[in-house]
């Protein structure tokens, strides 16, 4: 039970954290592309495949280390509902070009940040997968 | 300051029932395939398509669209299970995965906003 009001009090964060990112590209960016959403899920991407294959070298730290940080903390800063209806939003407003594209970045960017973070957190500086 | 406390208080709850829907599911499943996650992605992706269809007030759009629905579906954790996929080759796995995430992840939003507008 502690540990769910760990994840929850990390999620907590997590959310604050994906707020106020958004405030913040708000005030620098009004064009149709949802960057701040973009920025968020690449950077949580690349942290949680940092993270849990940093971790993975690290036996003495505590178990819930992941649980509260990676799925807590960055699985909540990160968001699947909001890129969703972005595109609907999108595509109800006529913006299929933004749409498309929206979805190919975060589709394949998602995927590059997480392997990034995957070679980083390991500790692969070149050649193959050796974790 | 009220608006930092509704988003807290929804990304509470967000992640504890994404996280206790993926505990249920460890000990249910007898797959590999992670169904927690495409779970929690298409109902949140339905569920915010609802919510915002009905133009809602700020203290729910705060609450239960970036609060609770923001922290209940995950973006970083689809990636992750895509990258152990990928390290194991999995490749039909990983393109399946991918592909039922978006497809029915977006069309679950549109569903929602429909629904929601009616």
């Amino acid at each position: 039970m502690l540990l769910y009001m760990w994840v929850g009090i990390a999620g907590m964060a997590g959310a604050l954290l994906r707020y106020g990112l958004g405030l913040a590209v708000g005030l620098v960016w009004e064009g149709g592309f949802p960057l701040a959403t973009f920025l968020t899920n690449m950077a949580g991407s690349f942290a949680l495949g940092y993270l849990t294959f940093w971790l993975r070298r690290k036996p003495s730290v505590h178990p819930y280390t992941s649980l509260i940080f990676g799925t807590g903390l960055i699985g909540s800063f990160t968001t699947f509902s909001t890129f969703s209806v972005e595109n609907i939003q999108l595509l109800h407003s006529g913006q299929t070009v933004t749409a498309v594209f929206y979805i190919l970045f975060s589709l394949i960017g998602g995927l590059f940040m997480s392997w990034a973070g995957f070679r980083t957190g390991s500790g692969v500086t070149k050649g193959g997968d050796t974790a | 300051m009220i608006q930092i406390m509704l988003v807290a208080a929804g990304g509470f709850w967000g992640a504890v029932f994404r996280f206790g829907i993926s505990q249920w599911v460890k000990g249910h499943s007898v797959t590999s395939f992670p169904l927690a996650t495409l779970f929690v992605n298409i109902a949140g992706s339905f569920l915010l398509g609802w919510i915002t269809a009905t133009e809602p007030s700020d203290s729910i759009r705060l609450f239960f669209g970036i609060g609770f629905m923001g922290a209940f579906t995950t973006f970083s954790t689809l990636k992750l299970e895509n990258i152990q996929f990928y390290r194991k080759k999995q490749w039909d796995v990983l393109i399946l995965y991918l592909a039922l995430t978006y497809i029915v992840g977006i069309l679950a939003a549109l569903a929602g906003f429909l629904l929601g507008s009616r």
